[in-house]
């Protein structure tokens, strides 16, 4: 069984354990914060937690702290590369409170398109409707 | 099962995945488990300029219910061999990918 590590969640999750990630849940959210621990369903513990959120060339940060993420909402957990982030074309950072009326327009322009774009697939393409039982998203 | 062992033998190649936000990475494939979650190195992102967020980040897992599609590399896919063992069906011991 020694070679079925790496094909396990815990086999390929260990050695991102006290390292900066980034966490995309479902809903669009952006986490950053430090894995201190997840299990096989990929549900996560990340310490000192902050959210981000990005508009055009801003970015601004909101502190949260202790998380325990439900592994269903989880999208995506990437690793921070602190060089490759320090190297970045500079994004300029703003008060939280500045860039959230943006950002929170933003998501409505978006779930707009996106409820245009299944309305247009439903009634005319003949898809079915999303979110149904078992999408699993 | 058969899924799981495709994807087993892929890993080291180059793939495309494709989530179900319409993000899509391309990575080197590192590994894969049960519920087809995907780790991903040296990843790029398809219109970075969309996704900002990811400009930091060089490997990341996906999880397997958020994925829509993976593009795969035709030239590692014995398609021929696919159909035979889907024929056969999927019990362990009848396919040929787990020796």
């Amino acid at each position: 069984m020694d070679s079925l590590i790496p094909f396990t969640t815990s086999g390929s999750l260990v050695d991102c354990v006290d390292r900066k990630m980034l966490v995309v849940l479902r809903d669009g959210r952006k986490l950053h914060g430090v894995l201190r621990s997840y299990d096989q369903f990929a549900n996560l513990v990340l310490e000192d937690t902050v959210e981000r959120i990005y508009h055009g060339n801003a970015f601004a940060e909101n502190w949260h702290g202790l998380f325990l993420i439900r592994g269903e909402n989880v999208v995506l957990l990437g690793e921070i590369d602190l060089d490759l982030e320090d190297e970045i074309p500079q994004r300029r950072q703003v008060e939280y409170a500045a860039l959230e009326p943006y950002h929170k327009n933003d998501v409505e322009v978006k779930k707009q398109r996106e409820e245009a774009k299944a309305q247009i697939l439903y009634e005319q393409k003949g898809f079915c409707k999303e979110g149904g039982e078992g999408d699993g998203y | 099962m058969l899924i799981f062992s495709v994807f087993k033998t892929l890993t080291d190649q180059q793939v495309t995945v494709e989530l179900k936000n319409d993000l899509s990475i391309t990575g080197v494939l590192k590994s894969v488990d049960q519920f087809l979650n995907i780790r991903l190195d040296s990843i790029k992102v398809l219109d970075e300029a969309r996704h900002p967020h990811m400009m930091a980040v060089k490997n990341c897992f996906i999880r397997g219910s958020v994925v829509r599609y993976v593009q795969l590399p035709s030239e590692h896919v014995d398609t021929q061999l696919l159909e035979d063992a889907t024929r056969r069906g999927s019990s362990p011991r009848s396919h040929p990918f787990i020796g």
